[in-house]
């Protein structure tokens, strides 16, 4: 069987266990869909008004019925409805994505477009004050947690120059470029920022090995040019790790950005999930958990399709 | 290096102009009015929500029978007038004959009828149903008047229908079963669309019958992070927001065109305990913790002053001096002797739980306290919670002690009947039965003489510190910051935004 159809057939598995996963820690934390929605409240409850509100969200019954019958319609396509939204899961999910995936996609740009060439300059300049410097500036990336770079730059923007990107009303990219970029490019480079510095660190490292390597020096001693042996012999070799570590943190950002989301009013998955979980929104978590899974496990599978194509030698499902 | 150069620049520019582009898009000065909040509502059937955030939005769109004006007074909403029987046990509404639901149609004595006995059925699942427990039945002689007899004397029961909880629906929407899926109200605005924890839009209701709306409608941001709520307002893209956290608020003053509305609240910073467990269980114990505690030292370092050191009684008209009450100045040394004469004089340990971010300044209340009762030998060790965890635990009363900010009402019987009285639906979250307590409880309710309600009432107060089963705290500010051209914008003790009804835009 080719490596491709056996990696689809751990999928249903996988979300399996993920379903199961999550449909049971969401219950087993204590207070319910009643306390999240009446808070202290709910206490000024009868008996009989529990049961009304219990059989309303659908937590009247034993976990084993309410899982048999989400797990039914999850094969029928319906991942239940969100009681805070009083819309099917699935629709607000599918909602929410696109703008998750662009904050995902724009943020790599970000840390790609930095972290690549930073990495590369600092390996060329091993040791030297310019390698020096971008190894503590990527520090200072990786160490600053991605809400203060946040609060930062909306700080120094609004109290700075009055200006800050429309928040509270997302616009779509197709519905106007313009604005929508307004709108995600500060929370994009906030995103890509700690990753950008991931990226430099692991690019120079991946590159100094590759330096060392004799083929570089042969490459070197023929004559080659210094830019074609750095950027056309060297970085290929180099891309594998950084590849990995892209896929991985790609992998996490579409499962949302929660605190990134949460400073610039983003609507994304993780704000969702978050509000989700918060409110006992049990449909939405359990929906948003699968998705989320999902597309890591298809971020992963395409991972190891990329390294195939980056370095040949490489045969995936093969023992040797 | 000069192309490094241009790259820069250029890429500079296109940030500025792609980020400053959008906020030229939106015109600072509509006719709605922008407004901005952390939390949004969670809901939007008007008899079962009790978060503030819902709550918040819901009086906008229904109104209750009667109301609360800035100083905590009733006034009309869809009853034009009412009058209790002598012996407070009918109350009779004559209702407005302008009222209107959004969908044009009177509201009339039979939409009341039917939204009261839609709180009283069990399966409505109405939390504040347990207040209007003594209405014993409803009746409409005719279309404007409505009739409430009661099984028992209940003069608190007309302040607590100047709720949102007790809104009048339509009867019709209430047989349709659509209460909760559609909002329509008979209040100042119609709420036309709802994304829920993302925006709200509000156009204002031409046939209300409480007056004239200056303003198009109300535009509802939720900006979860109050910095970013902070910034909004100083680019203008916001006019209007509600901010809950004083370090955020004492901000708002030092932004020229921005102004803060500050108004003290009914609901109260507590510690509880829980004397249902030992040591707490002992009045000496409980004594000395409220002779070591320094109120005002809490409220300076935990809420940086923004609020007033407070007994339990909250509400304007029976808040009595705070400092006359026992042992509200810190007394370590009596707090030493009563824990000797209690036999702890080498102290004991006990948890405290709290609820992150509910209130913002729960951490750090919980952190002062610690200090302060590391003084007499109390060892507090702090536990800190998701707010539906904290909620789960608090409800089940299993704790020591609880940092809580509970929240207040107008009239004292409402706000405490559930934890000091006998029959008292958080009795088992207070666990603490008192006879005098709940006496004094009872004879609030029969009495009609506000005069001699107050004494009841300052009795019961008195009586409640010196048995100490909680140590009060403080009362904080409700904050709203708005910009200079809103103007008109009443706050009350309740926190409600019912004033936005009267907002203009200069």
């Amino acid at each position: 069987m080719s490596y491709l159809a056996r990696r689809l057939l751990t999928f249903p598995l996988v979300m399996l266990g993920a379903s199961i996963l999550v449909f049971v820690a969401i219950r087993l934390v204590p207070g319910d869909a009643i306390t999240a929605m009446l808070g202290t409240e709910a206490g000024l409850l009868t008996p009989a008004q529990r049961a009304a509100l219990a059989a309303y969200f659908g937590i009247d019954k034993p976990i084993l019925v309410q899982y048999w019958s989400w797990l039914l319609g999850v094969f029928q396509g319906d991942l239940g409805i969100s009681v805070i939204h009083g819309k099917p899961a699935l629709t607000i999910i599918l909602e929410r994505f696109p703008l998750t995936l662009q904050l995902a996609l724009m943020s790599m740009c970000v840390a790609l477009l930095v972290g690549l060439p930073a990495g590369v300059f600092a390996a060329t300049r091993n040791e030297k004050m310019s390698d020096l410097a971008v190894r503590v500036f990527a520090m200072i990336g990786q160490s600053t947690p991605n809400f203060v770079v946040g609060l930062l730059i909306i700080y120094a923007l609004s109290a700075g120059f009055g200006i800050l990107p429309t928040m509270g009303e997302f616009t779509p990219l197709f519905t106007d470029p313009l604005r929508n970029l307004g709108q995600m490019i500060l929370p994009s480079i906030t995103l890509g920022f700690a990753f950008a510095a991931s990226v430099t660190r692991i690019s120079r490292s991946a590159m100094l090995d590759v330096l060392s390597d004799d083929y570089v020096r042969t490459a070197r001693s023929k004559g080659v040019p210094k830019r074609s042996v750095i950027w056309r012999h060297a970085l290929p070799n180099a891309l594998i790790p950084v590849v990995t570590l892209s896929g991985v943190e790609f992998g996490y950002l579409l499962g949302g950005a929660v605190l990134v989301e949460q400073i610039y009013a983003l609507p994304g998955l993780g704000r969702l999930v978050l509000e989700a979980i918060l409110q006992r929104d049990y449909a939405l978590v359990q929906g948003c958990v699968l998705f989320i899974a999902f597309n890591f496990m298809v971020v992963n599978l395409l991972v190891d399709l990329a390294y195939v194509t980056l370095d040949p030698r490489i045969r995936l499902g093969e023992s040797n | 290096m000069g192309r490094h150069l241009s790259t820069k620049l250029l890429s500079g520019l296109a940030l500025a102009v792609a980020v400053g582009a959008t906020a030229i898009a939106s015109p600072a000065f509509a006719a709605s009015l922008k407004m901005a909040w952390k939390q949004d509502a969670t809901g939007l059937d008007p008899h079962k929500q009790t978060a503030f955030s819902s709550i918040r939005l819901l009086e906008l769109i229904y109104e209750p029978l009667v109301r609360f004006d800035k100083d905590l007074q009733i006034v009309p909403a869809v009853a034009a007038s009412w009058e209790f029987a002598p012996d407070a046990k009918q109350l009779t509404f004559k209702l407005n004959p302008n009222a209107k639901f959004q969908d044009g149609k009177a509201v009339t004595a039979a939409d009341v009828k039917a939204s009261f006995e839609r709180v009283l059925d069990e399966k409505t699942a109405a939390a504040a149903r347990a207040n209007y427990l003594s209405i014993a039945s409803i009746e409409t002689p005719d279309d404007k008047t409505v009739v409430f007899k009661l099984s028992q004397p209940d003069v608190p029961l007309l302040a607590a229908m100047a709720s949102i909880n007790a809104a009048i629906v339509p009867a019709a929407e209430i047989t349709a079963g659509t209460i909760g899926t559609k909002a329509l109200g008979s209040g100042p605005f119609k709420l036309d669309k709802w994304e829920p924890n993302s925006k709200e839009t509000l156009s204002t209701n031409k046939d209300w019958a409480g007056g004239k709306v200056a303003i198009d409608g109300i535009d509802i941001s939720v900006l979860p992070d109050e910095t970013a709520i902070l910034a909004a307002l100083r680019t203008k893209q916001v006019d209007f927001a509600l901010i809950n956290d004083p370090l955020v608020a004492t901000l708002v003053p030092k932004e020229a065109s921005l102004v803060l509305n500050r108004t003290p609240v009914l609901a109260y910073h507590v510690l509880q305990m829980n004397p249902s467990r030992k040591p707490m269980d002992n009045l000496a114990v409980r004594q000395a913790i409220s002779c070591a505690i320094d109120r005002k030292d809490v409220l300076d370092t935990a809420s940086v002053g923004e609020g007033k050191v407070t007994g339990p009684l909250t509400m304007p008209g029976y808040t009595s001096d705070a400092s006359a009450l026992f042992c509200y100045k810190q007394d370590i040394a009596k707090a030493k002797k009563l824990m000797a004469d209690a036999g702890f004089a080498n102290g004991f340990s006990a948890t405290v739980i709290a609820a992150n971010g509910e209130p913002a300044t729960a951490a750090a209340e919980a952190q002062v306290l610690q200090s302060q009762l590391a003084e007499i030998g109390v060892k507090l060790n702090i536990k800190m919670m998701e707010l539906n965890v904290y909620v789960d635990a608090w409800l089940k009363g299993d704790f020591d002690m609880a940092v809580a900010l509970n929240g207040g009402r107008a009239d004292p019987y409402p706000m405490y009947n559930r934890y000091w009285t006998k029959t008292g639906n958080l009795q088992k979250v207070a666990n603490y039965i008192d006879d005098t307590l709940d006496s004094l409880m009872q004879k609030g309710r029969v009495e009609t003489d506000p005069a001699k309600r107050k004494v009841i009432f300052a009795d019961f107060e008195k009586h409640l510190v010196e048995v100490s089963p909680w140590v009060w705290l403080y009362t904080s500010y409700s904050y709203t910051a708005q910009q200079k051209n809103v103007q008109g914008f009443v706050p009350t003790p309740e926190g409600s935004l019912f004033g936005l009804s009267k907002v203009t835009l200069q």
